[in-house]
């Protein structure tokens, strides 16, 4: 920690995800159902007065822990990822900590499917353990040939580290893969097989009122923080001409989320052991190869 | 401060490693024990192991998950919903364990520590980096053919296909 | 906050697992006490790193190595107790004693 932490970012943090989640949620309900931007805080609205409806013997502590810990685990993941130039909390392995965070999200679905004691969550839950095997392995390759060409696991320095080309134009591949793993760790669009309609609902489908607010408002929150740190990742950080590093990365960080936010109207839900298939024989083969060019390029 | 949170870290690991074997919900007792790898992995960020302590708490998150997925399968109890104690030979297991604290901690009380030799480098990561790439590569290569036997090994013994077993049919597209 | 008081976290953390692994009858507990004690083995681990030698990075060899190993020991136990299963329909351990006498 070479710095200390300014006081006021500590405070400011929550509330800059707060209204980027509150954007994200806009431009679903815009590009999608076509409500409109206010859409969202109607729903919060609807969702906080409404009466929660309880199952049957639930295992309420569990229920508790896996709502709560989806949007933690977001605000969690979203102090390392810096504007400019500096994140919140100066950690020498964030990317590892950022992936860390990320897979508190299986914890969360796994542990809000069975605690509710129903069988459609249940299921949904299990779909996304499945699902999770299958993303992480291309994901911590895509974060780690990052990091490789960086030769650092500190955002700011993969961040600093692009300075002459950005990752994205020498290693697509990982780009691509950490987009489509941004889809599935926060179970989004193509990849929402275990929310999906087909469960009535999945993992939610038992959720109500301020639980379901904060089930979906984490979703969003994930969906939100992996955009960001897509930006340092591999789309160069804050840099840019005219405007400061901060407003760089705050555009950037808004036209991965409109891609990502997009995605979900366009594309059918991939079901999950489909997806095992590619993730294993595609996706990581892929990843390696991208890792070997990578590596090759560094040390030569 | 730290001192605080050292202690406060400690009693948790215990109490949660002690919940383990004490409640009745199956899927209670595996986060009791994710709860207890967790403080177990803040302590080791608190002992400047940055990398270690992370990597502890991702791959633990992971692994307990799958633990929770194998409990299910396995134990008859798992929603706890009603009391249950399957041990055997618990008072010998209680006096073997007890034993063995009280001789673990009266070595560590009376046993001579060496002094700290060197001090903290500026980056672990790259000094643990360094040498598994480096004097201790025979590590890193046991390590790898290790996970190489067990994946292995571990499908050849889960997989229910016999020896002369056929592979099953692709049926209308999906395996 | 010094060497005896993580070794003393240690040392619970060992006794706590090994009296899991004596006491369960179901396999699947019993390896939950044999990942608390390796989860004791880290704590020791780190903390000898830390107050014995940081200088070396032998300390963190071994925390990795442990972290490796108890991976391993899962997916072995668990494909274990899958096998068992299907084709002796024990998860008990006391039952499962066919190569005793």
């Amino acid at each position: 920690m070479s710095e200390a932490m300014p006081a006021w970012a500590v405070v400011a943090l929550p509330l800059v995800l707060a209204a980027l989640t509150y954007s994200a949620a806009a431009m679903d309900a815009v590009f999608r159902t076509g409500d409109g931007l206010v859409a969202p805080l109607r729903e919060c609205a609807r969702l906080i007065v409404q009466q929660r409806r309880r199952t049957y013997m639930p295992d309420l502590l569990l229920v508790r822990i896996g709502v709560i810990s989806l949007p933690a685990a977001a605000l969690l993941a979203a102090m390392v990822i810096p504007i400019d130039g500096r994140g919140v909390w100066d950690l020498s392995v964030g990317v590892v900590w950022f992936n860390a965070m990320e897979v508190v999200a299986w914890a969360s679905l796994w542990l809000t499917g069975w605690g509710v004691n129903s069988v459609f969550p249940l299921v949904g839950g299990y779909r996304f353990l499945a699902q999770g095997l299958a993303y992480e392995l291309p994901h911590m390759f895509a974060l780690i040939t990052a990091g490789l060409a960086a030769g650092s696991l500190d955002f700011g320095e993969v961040a600093a580290a692009q300075d002459g080309l950005w990752f994205v134009v020498w290693m697509p591949v990982a780009f691509a893969v950490y987009l489509l793993s941004a889809l599935a760790m926060t179970f989004w669009g193509p990849l929402g097989h275990p929310v999906a309609g087909d469960l009535a609902g999945g993992v939610a489908a038992e959720l109500s009122g301020p639980d379901r607010l904060l089930f979906f408002a984490g979703r969003f929150a994930l969906l939100t923080v992996a955009a960001a740190a897509a930006v340092p990742l591999f789309l160069g950080g804050g840099a840019g001409p005219w405007l400061p590093g901060w407003a760089w990365s705050l555009i950037k960080t808004y036209a991965v989320l409109a891609l990502l936010v997009w995605v979900r109207g366009r594309f059918p839900v991939i079901r999950m052991d489909r997806f095992m298939d590619v993730a294993w024989m595609v996706l990581i083969p892929a990843t390696l190869l991208q890792a070997l060019v990578v590596g090759i390029v560094v040390v030569s | 401060m730290e001192t605080v949170a050292v202690w406060v870290l400690a009693v948790a690991a215990v109490g949660f490693g002690v919940a383990v074997f004490v409640v009745d919900s199956m899927a209670r007792a595996t986060f009791a024990l994710l709860a207890s790898f967790l403080c177990v992995g803040v302590e080791l960020l608190l002992l400047d192991l940055d990398y270690l302590g992370v990597l502890v708490i991702l791959m633990m998150i992971m692994e307990m998950l799958i633990m929770a997925v194998f409990m299910i399968m396995y134990m008859m109890n798992p929603g706890g919903l009603m009391p249950m104690t399957m041990v055997h030979n618990n008072r010998g297991a209680l006096a073997i364990s007890i034993g063995v604290f009280t001789a673990l901690a009266a070595g560590i009380f009376l046993t001579p520590w060496p002094p700290r030799r060197g001090t903290v480098p500026a980056d672990p990561t790259f000094s643990v980096g360094q040498a598994i790439m480096g004097p201790k590569m025979l590590v890193m290569m046991v390590i790898g053919i290790a996970i190489l036997a067990t994946m292995i090994a571990s499908v050849v013994l889960a997989t229910d296909r016999g020896r002369y077993d056929r592979p099953s049919h692709r049926e209308d597209g999906a395996k | 906050m010094n060497l005896e008081v993580f070794l003393l976290l240690a040392a619970a953390l060992f006794s706590v697992g090994l009296y899991g692994a004596l006491s369960q009858q179901s396999i699947v507990m019993l390896m939950m006490g044999l990942e608390l004690m390796i989860n004791a083995l880290l704590v020791a681990g780190a903390a000898f790193w830390f107050y014995v030698s940081p200088g070396t990075p032998d300390g963190q060899v071994l925390v990795l190595v442990a972290v490796t190993v108890m991976a391993l020991e899962m997916a072995m136990g668990f494909a274990v107790i899958t096998a068992l299963f299907r084709t002796r329909d024990v998860d008990m351990t006391d039952e499962a004693g066919h190569l005793k006498g």
